[in-house]
């Protein structure tokens, strides 16, 4: 792992906290918490009891007691209205250091840009999109782009952190290159992708660094139920003091915004934006770059996963697993023409033929292909290739193409031949014939090798409730064996870019979300239509362009994670919603008896946790809810955890842990506070 | 408490249970079915009717256009009433020469019954003429009673039809639904059961009123009048408002036990069979029973610590010459019984119904907590015919909403996504309630002219203020006594409380069910949580609670609570 990639970052990392905790201060301008209704509640109610404090040690009325109790409460108020912007800060501190090191990637180059026949040199930052360049040797790529021209090998460590340099060239899936990464040898004309600021890492770094944050339609819809919440609880506390007064006690102001404070969902609406940033992090830190929170959220909820064969479930190439005779042929010439057709072939599938070769049947095999051999490389019109070494023209392709070569040289396909294939066909393999001349030798059985750890993977995705649909442009047995052995759902064969768009539309038709992975020009309008499409770094432009979501690493079996973070992303929000206003029910133990118990001093017993005062009670339950903010920070960046058990079995285990202990907990932590309150003297 | 008193609650419970399949699946295919039941018998009078009301029922109507004929027809309704109680002394059927009503009393009256409330400002044997009963009235309680089963049905719409691409996003007819409601639920059930109730002994005539000489040889009136055709109407569409002023106390409207469990069971029936035909839509029985559940687990609740506080009795008469263990009688009709009556008080809150056959200020603090509480739940305890189930709708959006969160995906109910505009409406819609009731008793609590009207002070004062605006935001009708609320500031405000309290409820309630209908139908997965089962029965009830409780526990804490705490402390008030 070379380059600045996303780094782990500590919870503690001191130079976070502290910026962290200067950004708290600064987050209290009241135009900035107008965003969070919830906490500005909090931060109104802090203000009226600071001014209410300041009247009271300023002209004490008369009759009035010390004023620590005031001043306490508004202190406490403050802190909480301060924790809520630490969370927030300290989220968006970890995106600006992972936003850092992606900056990094794009440090300011000098781009020489094509304007009709001149070339002129220009900041990278001037390039627009459409813009076309010329880098060359040892230059930095000015910015995400195809190459429209050339070839070349560049390293692109500093994106995917993997060392070996690639080969990016024009035409074909090969032709995307990413702003940041350096040519090694050769030229290459690039046209731009993205106009400044559009790219996929500036869009990612401004998405991390909570700048262009948008709400996703979720954490809307929260929102506002949270606000209804806090509006039903203003009416509650606000009507309690009219009320209180008919019955003949007074409340003051101090105690009523004690109450509302403690009341309004305050865990969950000073964390919510904090839990929204720590998804973003926690994707990037999966070297997954999105286009928006919205698409993460809709990964949590898809139905349906489109995975293509080649790549994803079965390792990009097939390779040579057996070697068949034709009758009255023996293996050893089968092993030695298969072994002489292939050493023109580079392809992995041609080395793989000489590997079996070489690993069963070495014996009698040269080391190389005598120097007088004339190479024959696969072409396109031939569909073969081989080699003429010692008068034979020895061929290697697939079984038509053999089949046709042979009857121009007036020879024919042997039935056991035919045979062979077909048998190898519905096992899921492919049939490679070999011949010499006009005679046929035999069959090299090409196999599919089904990626290591891909059925476990499918089975996680099963027990999420997520249907995976395997393309492969395999016949449909062919197709069939490979998805049984995979253990995918369903596939779908004989694939074209047609079949595969009209496949997602049939799935949305269903009501269904639907993802899928890709990297080819003609997965861009599939990419597209999908609602999550991640696009493979190594993929093209066109890919990358139409995808909402690029994986820097190329795996697609990384949407698994990307899945499970836009679950953890909502789950996270709903734990805590339901584990804030469970806390209510002990803040109203604690408080409703210290407001009334100086008038109707009977209501001791709803004074179930024994709390030393009035004061005390109030004080102990503002403190609890404040530090509950804090104490959760940790819980809001991981995240919860998912687990694949089943939605039943998550919800309830959910409602078990905070919504129970959502109830439980405060009475603990309160009754707590309040020893150490009456302890130190304050009671 | 005893086991016979349990055995009178444990019985209501099974004769509900067993009423549900069977009214819910006749419900159903009244109201969604091809062909209706009893077609041959009925389906003259609808078409008749819609024959008057030049209605095409084939037409659906779009949640606006529903919202909308919904309101014009109650407005109408409610004018009519208006314009009959002013006009009384010029009607017919006037026995007993009453004028007609002051403008604030005709105007709490009119919105009263045009909002399934029936809150009863006045004496019925002391105020209105047989006509004004019979008409003004008893117009309102069918045609409200049919109304929100309309409601219901439409709501149930929006959550489990599923509309074809661009096909057309409505929820129903409004007024087909209303007269099939009326035509083959509500006419025939009551006309059987007010024969069932002149059985019991309920009076049916048009006598003027009878002078008789008691034992004691004083003089007394009694008031005459056509009562059973009322009552049956009454129970059976939980609107509540009694022909005579004692309600279901009075022997002329509620005699004996008989007729007592009868009022009970037809209260509950219709609510209680709606989940059922909820079911039945959603093509999955299931989904009804968890409604159910959800709301016979709260009633059970409610019935339970009523009928213990109150067979234990008055806390304060502990060591008083007063037989101990008898309970408290306080208010109560010996005929009916301690059980009978926290049974009744626990029905006729948890339903929208209101009418009572014990004096709820009278109940001990917890006691009369219990009919206060589950009015202040949103009358989803079965609730009101129809608005117990588009509440209970509300607050299942609001449970799937936090469960979907909890589980990792975009909530969805019936396989439908819940999102923002839907939160929205519900919110508004849980947020009217306290409004309404916090808002006005502050206010009442605070004025001289709202403090005036109250018989006792301090907390039981501030239950007495609490429970007016909750009988009226959640359209019970039901009175907490010691209240005098006929003046104009009661009146106004109870009035404003009404009708807030349905029709600003029912807008978001037919909103969501509009944002719903056209939704996509995602089919179930191992990812979405099931909300038939026992789970989401009891997440459902804890959100009720909460919600409740939360919203109201510091009122009431000030109220009944601290009211309890006096009285086993030896104070009363």
């Amino acid at each position: 792992m070379a380059g600045p990639r996303a780094r782990e970052i500590s919870l503690f990392d001191p130079r976070i906290l502290r910026r962290a905790a200067q950004d708290s201060v600064r987050k209290l301008s009241p135009r900035a918490m107008a965003k969070n209704p919830v906490m500005f509640v909090v931060e109104v109610g802090s203000v009226l009891t600071t001014a209410l404090w300041l009247r009271d040690v300023v002209a004490p009325p008369a009759g009035a007691g010390s004023a620590w109790f005031g001043g306490a409460v508004a202190l406490w108020l403050w802190v909480t209205v301060l924790f809520a912007n630490f969370a927030e800060a300290i989220a968006e501190g970890r995106g600006k250091a992972q936003a850092d090191t992606l900056r990094s990637m794009r440090r300011e180059t000098r781009a020489r840009r094509v304007r009709g026949s001149d070339v002129e040199v220009v900041a990278a930052s001037e390039l627009r999109k459409g813009d076309v360049v010329i880098v060359e040797a040892g230059d930095l790529i000015p910015g995400d782009g195809e190459v429209i021209a050339g070839a070349a090998s560049v390293d692109e460590s500093a994106v995917t952190g993997e060392s070996a340099p690639v080969i990016r060239e024009s035409g074909g899936d090969r032709s995307a290159v990413t702003g940041g990464t350096r040519v090694l040898s050769d030229r290459l004309t690039i046209r731009i992708g993205a106009d400044p600021g559009e790219s996929f890492l500036e869009r990612m770094i401004s998405l991390v660094e909570g700048a262009s944050r948008q709400k996703t339609p979720n954490e809307l819809a929260l929102g506002i139920l949270l606000a209804g919440l806090t509006l039903v609880f203003l009416l509650a506390c606000v009507t309690l003091v009219p009320l209180a007064a008919y019955t003949g006690v007074a409340l003051s102001v101090t105690v009523t915004a004690a109450l509302l404070v403690c009341l309004i969902p305050t865990t969950i609406g000073g964390l919510l934006s904090a839990i929204g940033i720590a998804g973003m992090d926690r994707l990037l830190r999966k070297n997954v770059l999105a286009m928006s929170g919205r698409a993460i959220e809709a990964s949590g909820d898809v139905d349906t996963l489109l995975l293509d064969k080649t790549g994803t479930i079965t390792i990009g190439n097939r390779e040579a697993g057996e070697l068949i005779p034709s009758a009255g042929v023996a293996i050893e010439e089968l092993a030695l023409a298969s072994f002489s057709s292939s050493a023109a072939d580079e392809t992995p599938e041609g080395r793989s033929v000489v590997a079996l070769v070489r690993a069963r049947h070495g014996r009698g095999i040269p080391a190389q292909v005598p120097p007088d051999a004339k190479l024959v490389p696969f072409t396109a019109h031939t569909r073969m290739s081989g080699c003429d070494v010692g008068g034979r023209a020895l061929r290697k392709g697939a079984v038509d193409a053999v089949a046709k070569h042979v009857l121009a040289l007036g020879g024919a396909l042997p039935a056991d031949v035919l045979a062979a294939a077909e048998r190898i066909g519905d096992a899921g393999g492919t049939p490679l014939a070999v011949c010499d001349g006009a005679r046929v030798l035999g069959i090299v059985h090409l196999r599919d090798i089904v990626k290591l750890g891909i059925a476990e993977r499918l089975a996680r995705f099963r027990a999420m409730g997520i249907r995976t649909v395997m393309i492969t442009g395999d016949n449909p047995r062919t197709a069939a064996t490979i998805a049984r052995e995979a253990g995918v759902d369903d596939f779908l064969a004989e694939a074209t870019p047609e079949r595969k768009m009209e496949l997602i539309r049939e799935e949305q038709a269903k009501g269904k979300l639907v993802a899928m992975t890709g990297d080819g020009t003609n997965d861009a309008p599939a990419l597209a239509q999908a609602d999550v499409g991640m696009a493979m770094n190594s993929g093209t432009q066109a890919a990358k362009e139409a995808a909402n979501m690029i994986d820097l690493d190329s795996d697609p079996t990384k949407l698994l994670e990307v899945v499970e973070i836009g679950k953890q992303l909502l789950m996270t929000r709903g734990s805590l919603t339901t584990f804030s206003i469970s806390n209510d029910v002990a803040k109203y133990f604690a408080i409703l008896p210290a407001l009334f118990m100086g008038v109707y001093p009977e209501i001791a017993p709803l004074n179930v946790m024994g709390l030393a005062s009035p004061q005390s009670a109030i004080l102990s339950a503002v403190i609890f809810n404040a530090l509950v903010i804090v104490a959760l920070i940790p819980l809001a960046l991981r995240g919860v955890r998912y687990r694949p058990i089943g939605a039943a079995a998550l919800l309830r285990r959910s409602l078990l842990i905070y919504g129970v202990g959502g109830v439980v907990a405060p009475f603990v932590g309160i009754k707590g506070i309040d020893v150490l309150v009456a302890a130190l003297g304050f009671a | 408490m005893t086991a016979v008193g349990w055995l009178q609650i444990l019985a209501f419970a099974a004769v509900i249970f067993a009423v549900t399949k069977p009214l819910g699946s006749y419900l159903f295919r009244v109201l969604e079915g091809e062909r209706r039941p009893l077609e041959r018998l009925f389906g003259p009078l609808e078409r008749a009717l819609y024959a008057v009301g030049g209605v095409d029922p084939r037409r659906e109507q779009t949640w606006l256009q529903y919202a909308g004929a919904l309101l014009a027809f109650s407005c109408f309704g409610l004018l009519v009433t208006y314009a009959v109680l002013r006009l009384q002394a010029a009607l017919p059927l006037n026995q007993q020469r009453f004028g007609g009503l002051s403008p604030h009393l005709a105007w709490n009256t009119a919105v009263s019954f045009s909002t399934n409330t029936n809150w009863q400002s006045y004496g019925g044997e002391s105020t209105l003429s047989y006509f004004s009963q019979m008409a003004a009235l008893a117009w309102h309680n069918f045609t409200s009673a049919a109304a929100g089963i309309a409601v219901a049905i439409a709501m149930a719409r929006g959550f489990t039809r599923s509309v074809p691409e661009g096909g057309a996003r409505t929820i129903g007819c409004f007024w087909a639904d209303t007269i099939r409601a009326i035509v083959y639920l509500l006419l025939p059930l009551s006309g059987i059961v007010a024969l069932g109730m002149l059985a019991t002994g309920v009076i049916q005539n048009f006598s003027p009123y009878l002078e008789v000489t008691t034992l004691e040889g004083a003089k007394q009136v009694l008031g005459m009048g056509p009562v059973a055709s009322q009552e049956a109407i009454k129970q059976l569409g939980t609107n509540g408002g009694g022909f005579f002023n004692a309600n279901a106390a009075h022997p002329f409207e509620n005699p004996t036990p008989l007729s007592n469990f009868a009022s009970l069971v037809l209260i509950f029936a219709i609510p209680a069979a709606l989940t059922h035909t909820y079911g039945r839509m959603a093509r999955d029985a299931r989904q009804g029973w968890a409604l159910f559940a959800a709301m016979a687990l709260l009633f059970f609740a409610g019935v339970s610590v009523a009928y213990w506080a109150e067979a234990r009795g008055n806390p304060a008469f502990a060591g008083l010459a007063v037989e101990p263990g008898a309970g408290n009688w306080e208010g109560k009709e010996s005929r009916f019984g301690i059980a009978a009556s926290a049974l009744y008080a626990t029905v006729t809150t948890g339903a929208s119904c209101g009418a009572v056959n014990s004096m709820h200020d009278s109940f001990t603090a917890l006691g009369g907590l219990v009919p206060l509480f589950d009015i202040q739940l949103g009358e989803v305890v079965f609730g009101g015919v129809g608005a117990g189930l588009y509440g209970m709708l509300v607050y299942v959006v609001i449970a799937v909403f936090l469960a979907g969160l909890m589980v990792g995906r975009t909530p969805e109910y019936l396989g439908k996504k819940i999102e923002a505009r839907e939160m929205k409406l519900a919110s508004l819609y849980i947020l009217l309630f306290p409004l309404l009731i916090l808002g006005f008793a502050a206010w009442s609590a605070a004025a001289p002219y709202g403090v005036s009207s109250l018989a006792n002070a301090g907390p039981h004062g501030l239950a007495e203020i609490l429970y007016a605006y909750s009988s009226a935001a959640g359209n019970n009708g039901s009175a907490f006594a010691g209240l005098a609320a006929d003046t104009p500031w009661w009146n106004t405000t109870l009035g404003i409380a009404m009708l807030a309290g349905r029709f600003l409820m029912i807008v978001p309630a037919l909103a969501i069910a509009g944002a719903m209908v056209g939704k996509k139908v995602v089919p179930e997965s191992l990812g979405t949580f099931p909300t038939h089962g026992a789970l989401f029965g009891a997440l459902l009830t804890g959100v009720v609670v909460v919600v409740g409780a939360l919203t109201f526990f510091p009122a009431l804490a000030l109220g009944p609570i601290v009211e309890h705490f006096l009285a086993e402390a030896g104070k009363l008030y």
